[in-house]
């Protein structure tokens, strides 16, 4: 018995997965051109798939920062910030950030998967109820194995099924503490905020928000779906990326209350890793800049994914419930699925692969995220390929073709 | 709530994962609920909300995460019912 057996019913569906195409864990670019084209295979391919919203990835500012930060304080910190200390450039971005959400305090963390990990982790001790979105991502659902509190899932964006179970926790002792998702990293969809928020009021809970998907696309400062729906006051906690919008690496959380700085020395996965080596601290304190300034990068990137969204819903496809960056084609079929992403990128797009148990409701997806740095004719380009390849391949046939939908907001 | 209806528990989750599944497969206390029924682990949490909003109550990830039969579920159910009387 090896000790690997236990993975058996797993190596078996990868294999079912890998048999007829490409390996989607796997994919090996040769080379990144832009942030919208790369070499895979020897070919070039429009990149559909990168979560680089804002296309900040090769901005010459950017990049510049990064360079002279390596030039000037070496290529890493070489471990925590406990132990090692804390770079000026740590510092900087944490006031830069705190900041840009007009917030008391932020924290740097060095993913954003370790931010969901240690905020939400640390926050909710023994016997605290912690309630999260049925939907939520992996960085959540982990960061409740790692808390001792007590987790439950409430329905996928939906405040009554929400209040009924904070309603489940009357007269027992603890803090309550809601986490939810700007965009869902799947489908694109947003949660009911407003809604979430005044059940939040109402119970007295505390709200985390993690706005990794929307940072720098929603709200007219890019603040994300807080913004938008007009109630930052009432989110205790602000979770974000510096992965996407940002092109770098790491994470961040803000707050206004005033203990969040006790996190610094509680917090796990804050404390016992490396912090973020100067290089990426200096190309996101230039991309989060640049976001501040630059209000056509927003608006761009979603009029890109409404030109996105709207053309694959002409076509007949079945998509998420709104338009956003993240546009997800639902395909019934798990190998169906996994036949249409290979002729994809045969057809010269990469997109993302998203099967269950990864995604909401047991459904396969093909997953796109588009950038403001896409061209409209990469878009139409895009729109064509996966048009075509779902009539070759049955998802689509001639009657499905809808009626032209007005541009949502 | 009915005191037949917490009574009879096991026969109130068979009746809940049955609306789930194909028809026709035999469900028993000994089922296992994921390999049994073909569930995945987030099919199984999903089923389990039905559970906890057919008996009013909630039933945390940690000891979902020990339930492997129906007859663990059960279990599960009625301690959380006999916390809540």
């Amino acid at each position: 018995m090896s000790i690997f057996s236990k993975f058996d019913e797993i190596r078996t569906a990868f294999s079912a997965l890998t048999e007829n195409g490409r390996n989607p864990f796997d994919i090996r670019f040769e080379k990144i051109v832009s942030p919208t084209e790369a070499i895979l295979d020897g070919r070039r391919i429009l990149l559909f798939g990168t979560n680089n919203y804002l296309g900040l990835t090769f901005d010459q500012a950017c990049v510049e920062a990064s360079v002279n930060a390596i030039r000037e304080a070496g290529t890493g910190t070489t471990g925590s910030r406990i132990a090692n200390g804390t770079y000026s450039g740590h510092t900087k971005l944490e006031q830069e950030i705190a900041s840009f959400y007009g917030r008391r305090s932020a924290m740097v963390f060095t993913t954003g998967y370790q931010a969901n990990l240690g905020l939400i982790s640390t926050l909710a001790g023994r016997g605290d109820h912690l309630l999260i979105d049925a939907d939520s991502h992996a960085s959540i659902y982990d960061a409740c194995k790692l808390s001792s509190a007590e987790i439950i899932r409430f329905r996928h964006n939906d405040p009554n099924d929400l209040a009924r179970r904070l309603r489940r926790l009357e007269g027992l002792p603890g803090s309550r503490i809601i986490v939810t998702e700007g965009l869902f990293s799947m489908l694109g969809d947003s949660a009911p905020l407003r809604e979430i928020a005044a059940v939040k009021r109402e119970t007295g809970a505390y709200l985390i928000v993690d706005e990794a998907h929307s940072m720098g696309v929603l709200g007219k400062h890019g603040r994300g779906l807080a913004e938008v729906a007009g109630v930052e006051a009432d989110v205790d906690f602000v979770v974000g990326t510096f992965s996407k919008s940002l092109g770098a690496v790491g994470g961040f959380a803000v707050s206004d209350l005033p203990d969040f700085d006790l996190l610094r020395v509680v917090c796990r996965p804050y404390m016992f890793t490396a912090s973020l080596p100067p290089a990426v601290i200096a190309s996101v304190s230039a991309a989060l800049r640049r976001v501040a300034t630059d209000n056509l990068l927003g608006a761009r990137v979603l009029s890109n994914s409404r030109r996105l969204y709207n053309g694959l819903a002409q076509a007949g496809f079945e998509l998420g419930p709104e338009p956003s960056p993240i546009v997800a084609v639902k395909i019934g079929d798990r190998e169906l699925a996994i036949k249409f992403w290979n002729a994809l990128i045969d057809g010269g797009v990469y997109l993302n692969l998203a099967l269950p148990p990864a995604t909401p409701s047991s459904q396969s997806l093909i997953r796109s995220s588009v950038s403001a740095a896409h061209t409209e004719a990469q878009i139409d380009r895009a729109i064509a390929i996966i048009t075509d390849t779902g009539y070759r391949l049955g998802v689509l046939n001639e009657n499905d073709t809808r009626i032209a939908m007005p541009a949502a907001e | 709530m009915l005191a037949s209806h917490v009574d009879n528990v096991e026969a109130e989750i068979i009746k809940v994962v049955t609306a789930r599944i194909p028809a026709g497969v035999q469900v028993s206390g000994q089922t296992r609920i994921a390999r049994d029924l073909g569930l995945d682990s987030v099919a199984v949490m999903d089923f389990v909300m039905d559970i906890e909003d057919h008996f009013d109550i909630s039933i945390p990830l940690d000891r979902i995460a020990e339930v492997e039969t129906v007859d663990d579920l059960r279990n599960a159910v009625e301690a959380l019912l006999k916390e809540k009387a």
